[in-house]
């Protein structure tokens, strides 16, 4: 293999690890205060399609963006009203949010399927983009770029802010931090909402750049990947990262192998892999060794009301 | 004057059973608003979704025929989600199912005689045993959440499925198209009702949800489920083995979903072809829950959530609604179940504002 | 600390003063018309049992429930307590009974969680205040690894790092040893001495009088005395706490002691959970009409214990458990009740019983095997309602009807009604931890009763309790759990709490005898 085609896997390699990343980091910030939202999918796939209406209809990036932002939130408000003032099953909600966010989501696109719209632009870094070979690693979308950013300024937040010590530890111990006097649940629901906005953004990368088009279950089980990143980083999110990377990873190598027909395997047990992969690493981190330091934030799934 | 919450000192009975039908009807309003705001005729849209599959011999069989699957699935659901078992993996179960009472009657296909169809159920039910088994083991053994796992393996079903179809199940005097040879007369269901497709896997499958009623609500065994599901620990305190619970529920609920899935393929398809069900394994959650998760309830869930499927069809060729819109009243119909579920335990109350509260 | 100024001739207002205090739940008064004040340096009692609305009280004083009625004058000013933030702001400091800490952050963490404002060089300021006051402390430990006592002191150190001039401690000591308790003690009265004020709740009258300068005595959310505990005799106070109908400890008698029922040996049980404690080496013999204490500071390995002994987690060593000399110790819950050993674990709701399930469905839970609930796979309900029914009237259980889910009983009758239903099974051996935790005097008194008749009729007890007080009037022996480990077991007669203290904190060699 070449260095020219290895810098190329790892181009790709981003590219498809940069929607996983997305919505990981936003279900680890949902899920790091309390909450387990299985509704990842379909906030994705409604983003997706929102984002790229708006940007077929418009022909302006920022603006599909913004739409495909305010769509996830939007969907993730509804099922932090349903699940903290309501009090619904947070498992039974999720799912319900999925399959919405599916049958929407194909409504919304039904006139939008086929239809092409141009990639988001190139962005080079000044400098490291005019490095020869590995230079193209840093030419590459505004969303690639973001999503390592948010990495940093997630990790930054949850550890060294006080916003991020108060978000653990609703998450943590909820009575604890209702009888010192913290609003539990509007911190909950602000959590919920940034998770939507990150699972649209990362739909949105789907429909605008990594196959700048929409088709019906584009996202085909990438919200639910981005839900066992979560568990994988052990809710840390330079793990995340690496998680997201891993799996992207994975999917790239398919791809490649699929292509290069290097192996005479058929196409359909390469797809396989992510998810077999994804079984794998999640039984390796639920025992043994490891579970200790993988613990999940105490209130993980369980409703709160504030008790009298 | 505010509205107070209290909760109910026992959640009520009589909202447990009203409030699906209160959803339902709720469901049925928005969708039609829904139409109306998509453009359609609001009338119109609602007869052709709601109303004419109801109203003739073809609309209620194929209800029957949709919903028999999702009531055997829904049946298996039901004890699962009880013994606190989140399977949501039916849908690759299902398939499973199908593959390997699909590969028997493929195996047999020269063959002919009544021993063939039971032992093709008998695969159908041990295909989806086998593949709930997987997220048991791990569940038991390893402390690995169901969840993802059952789910994750829904898409290795289904890339399975796709790899038999296309490869070397693929019909050899099938002009190359991607689907198995036909399955013979001793290989597929019955037809109870002539000239419809209502076949005798609809009986099969009103029988066993009373199966699952008589043990959910009679015997020791369902006794065990529902503790286990209400609380593990008091479960262990009465020595109910929550593992073996554990394992039940889910063979048992994988093997009705494959059983589910061979009657699709031996049934209403009578082949094996990539798409063998549009999604059952999913909504059979929508069914448990809206049947309140028990087994009787579950019944006229099943036949509503067909209507969903049958009617976005029907509006499809009737006023051109897109079809689509079935998954949204479905989604709708959970949500609102859902938040409907609050009334059920908690009481609201006018009160007139009290002078120190916030 | 700030030197206080009186000002001599005028008395000042009282730190706090509540006036006419009313709160509703529903029907429920919890609180009616409470009036009291708490004066600067002063440690002011709020005495009542479970139940007389003590814990309303406390959590409107601190901003996390807002009365009905009523006002509140802080310093001789009218207030309003809208929120815990409110009352931090005002100067009063909480310590919760169940407390509000994160197990899995650091002490520093926790205490910034508790300050509006922690501001720089938190971690140096925890040093001094616990040096200030002897809570030693260390800022960078989890809190999963400390003791219960130590848990506590996070509590009372974030409190004063915010110089409280009113502090409220609710039931501190019912996790402490007596030792413990006593450090605690001479930590408040520094701090009375500083002119803050302190409301102490308990319904403990012996620390009430040795600690508190006034009591306020509250009995079905109404204020129903006030005394000064040193002039005061106990028995007064206890009347006034009751009311009514005051019942009678059990009196102590001796049974003969037959063969021996239950022998644990070499029992070792690696922790549940992540926090858990490990059983090491658990060991003793019970003869039938004993009854043997288990005491110790939660947290040393009592939901560990109860559980090795009913089979909700068997061991590899058979023999490490054995009923009436038949090896038991890998066996499950129900093998070991069809022996005849029976348990009434700590807690009531969702472990000893499901809340949302009927007491029909509670009672089936256990008894179904021994009293014979079950033909043929199928539950026979005709038989399960009578024995419901049975239950609810040998015990005097409070109920709307067999059908009532057990989440509408009250803490006593639910205990109550899950002694009846082991107690129906007739136990060889019976396991119970915490019977009488937040349970009324009056029942506590018919379960105490139930737990002597029990051994009376040549059943065995093992009584697994933090309430010293319960295991010296019940037990023939007891033993002491501390970290995972028993004690030899003591004869009751001649022990003191002394001594079970220093064992309760780990001191078994200077406790020797």
């Amino acid at each position: 293999m070449s260095a020219e085609m290895l810098v190329s896997l790892l181009l790709t390699t981003m590219t498809a690890a940069t929607p996983l990343l997305l919505a990981a980091l936003g279900e680890l910030v949902v899920e790091r205060a309390g909450v387990l939202n299985l509704g990842v999918e379909g906030m994705m796939l409604t983003g997706a399609v929102s984002g790229f209406a708006i940007m077929s209809l418009t022909g302006n990036p920022a603006l599909a963006i913004l739409t495909a932002v305010a769509a996830g939130a939007l969907l993730a408000a509804i099922f932090g009203f349903l699940v903290l003032s309501l009090m619904s099953n947070q498992v039974a909600t999720g799912l319900a949010l999925t399959i919405f966010g599916t049958g929407l989501s194909a409504l919304i696109g039904t006139g939008f399927t086929g239809r092409p719209v141009p990639g988001l632009a190139k962005l080079p870094v000044p400098v490291l983009s005019a490095i020869p070979l590995v230079g193209r690693l840093f030419d590459q979308d505004a969303l690639v770029y973001l999503a390592i950013v948010a990495v940093a300024a997630i990790a930054w937040f949850l550890k060294s802010t006080r916003g991020g010590l108060v978000l653990r530890a609703v998450g943590e111990a909820d009575l604890s931090a209702h009888s010192i006097g913290y609003p539990v649940l509007r911190i909950r629901f602000l959590a919920i909402l940034f998770g939507g906005a990150m699972a649209g953004l990362g739909g949105a990368y789907l429909s605008l750049a990594y196959t700048p088009m929409w088709v019906e279950n584009m996202t085909a089980g990438r919200g639910w990947i981005a839900l066992a990143i979560v568990v994988f980083a052990a809710w840390r999110p330079w793990r995340a990262a690496g998680g997201a990377y891993l799996f992207g990873g994975i999917t790239v190598l398919q791809l490649y192998l699929q292509g290069s027909g290097l192996l005479p395997i058929p196409p359909q047990l390469l797809s396989m892999l992510p998810y077999l992969g994804t079984i794998l690493v999640l039984t390796l981190i639920s025992s043994g060794p490891f579970r200790a330091r993988f613990s999940p934030p105490a209130c993980l799934g369980k409703p709160f009301r504030p008790p009298t | 004057m505010r509205i107070l919450v209290e909760p109910r000192r026992q959640p009520s009975r009589r909202l447990w059973t009203l409030t699906p039908i209160l959803a339902l009807v709720l469901t049925m309003a928005i969708a039609t608003a829904l139409f109306a705001a998509l453009g359609y005729d609001a009338a119109d849209s609602f007869m052709a979704f709601f109303v004419s599959p109801l109203t003739d011999l073809t609309g209620l069989t194929e209800l029957a025929v949709k919903g028999a699957p999702l009531l055997m699935i829904a049946a298996g659901l039901a004890m699962a989600f009880r013994a606190g078992v989140s399977n949501i993996g039916a849908e690759g179960q299902l398939i499973m199912g199908a593959v390997a009472g699909g590969g028997v009657a493929l195996a047999f296909w020269e063959q002919s005689g009544p021993w063939i169809l039971p032992l093709m159920a008998l695969a159908g039910i041990g295909g989806g045993m086998a593949w709930a088994a997987i997220p048991a083991f791990l569940r038991v053994r390893f402390a690995v959440s169901e969840i993802l796992t059952s789910l994750m393996l829904t898409y290795v079903a289904d890339l399975f499925l796709n790899l038999l179809v296309y490869g070397p199940w693929r019909d050899p005097d099938g002009m190359n198209f991607p689907q198995s040879r036909l399955f013979n007369d001793d290989e597929t269901l019955g037809i109870l009702v002539d000239g419809t497709r209502l076949h005798t896997g609809t009986l099969v499958a009103l029988v066993l949800a009373l199966a699952v009623w008589v043990v959910m609500t009679r015997s020791l065994l369902g006794f065990r489920i529902r503790t286990v599901g209400a609380s593990a620990a008091a479960a262990r305190y009465a020595g109910f083995g929550n593992d073996r619970v554990i394992w039940f529920t889910l063979l048992a609920s994988g093997g009705l979903a494959g059983l589910a899935g061979l009657f699709e393929v031996a049934g209403p398809i009578g082949q094996i072809i990539p798409q063998i069900t549009p999604g059952y394994g999913f909504t059979a959650i929508i069914v448990a829950f809206l049947g309140r998760l028990h087994p009787l309830g579950i019944v006229p869930a099943a036949l509503v959530v067909a209507l969903s499927y049958i009617g976005g069809e029907n509006a499809q060729v009737l006023v051109g609604l897109p079809k689509a819109v079935t998954g949204v009243v479905q989604g709708l119909l959970l949500f609102i179940l859902l938040a409907s579920d609050f009334l059920v335990r908690y009481r609201l109350r006018l009160a007139r504002r009290a002078g120190a509260a916030a | 600390m700030r030197a206080m100024s009186p000002i001599p001739s005028i008395k000042p207002a009282p730190r706090l003063e509540a006036r006419g205090i009313t709160k509703r739940f529903g029907a429920l008064a919890a609180n009616e018309a409470i009036d009291f004040a708490v004066e600067p340096g002063e440690i002011h009692a709020l005495l009542g049992e479970n139940g007389a609305g003590k814990s309303t009280l406390v959590k409107i004083l601190y901003g996390l429930l807002q009365a009905d009625e009523g006002e509140m004058l802080w310093n001789g000013r009218e207030t309003r307590i809208a929120s815990p933030r409110a009352a931090r702001a005002l100067g009063i400091g909480m310590v919760f009974q169940h407390f509000s800490l994160f197990e899995a952050m650091s002490v520093l963490e926790n205490v910034a969680l508790g300050l509006d404002r922690p501001g720089p060089g938190l971690a140096e300021r925890v040093r001094d205040v616990s040096r200030t006051y002897s809570l030693p402390l260390d800022p960078d430990r989890m809190v999963s690894t400390l003791s219960i006592g130590e848990r506590q002191r996070i509590e009372i150190v974030r409190c004063l790092l915010q110089s409280p001039r009113l502090l409220i401690l609710d039931e501190p000591t019912s996790v402490l040893t007596p030792q413990e308790a006593d450090a605690l003690f001479g930590t408040l009265r520094l701090l009375a001495a500083d002119g803050c004020a302190i409301l102490y709740i308990s319904h403990k009258l012996d620390e009430i009088r040795a600690l508190c300068d006034r009591a306020t005595i509250l009995r079905g959310g109404k204020v129903v005395g006030r005394c000064v505990p040193a002039e005061t005799p106990v028995r007064q106070m206890a009347q006034m706490m009751i009311g009514s109908g005051l019942r009678d400890a059990v009196a102590k008698t001796t049974r003969p002691a037959g063969a021996v029922r239950l022998k644990v040996q070499g029992l070792d049980l690696p922790p549940a959970t992540l926090h858990g404690t490990a059983l090491r080496d658990i060991g003793f013999e019970l003869r039938a009409g004993e009854i043997l204490g288990i005491a110790g500071v939660a947290g040393n390995g009592q939901g560990e214990l109860q559980q090795a002994l009913s089979g909700e987690r068997p061991v590899r060593q058979a023999d490490a458990v054995m009923i009436d000399a038949v090896p038991a110790g890998d066996r499950d819950a129900a093998w070991r009740r069809r022996r005849g050993l029976c348990c009434v674990p700590e807690e009531r709701n969702g472990h000893a019983a499901v809340p949302e399930f009927s007491l029909i469905d509670n009672a089936f839970l256990t008894a179904h095997d021994r009293a014979d609930l079950v033909s043929r796979g199928l539950v026979r309900r005709d038989r399960a309602r009578a024995l419901t029914r049975r239950i609810i009237a040998d015990c005097d259980v409070r109920a709307a009807g067999p059908d009532a889910a057990a989440a509408t009983l009250s803490g006593g009758n639910l205990q109550k009604f899950i002694l009846g239903r082991e107690l129906a099974q007739d136990p060889a051996v019976l396991v119970v931890a915490q019977p009488t935790w937040g349970v009324d005097t009056n029942a506590a008194a018919a379960i105490h009763q139930a737990l002597v008749g029990l051994a009376e009729a040549g059943g065995a007890v093992v009584v697994i309790s933090q309430d010293l007080d319960e295991l010296l009037m019940l037990s023939d022996r007891i033993a002491v759990l501390q970290g995972g480990t028993l004690s030899a077991t003591l004869p009751t007669d001649g022990l003191s709490s002394e001594h079970l203290g220093l064992l309760m904190g780990g001191a078994g060699a200077a406790a020797a005898p």
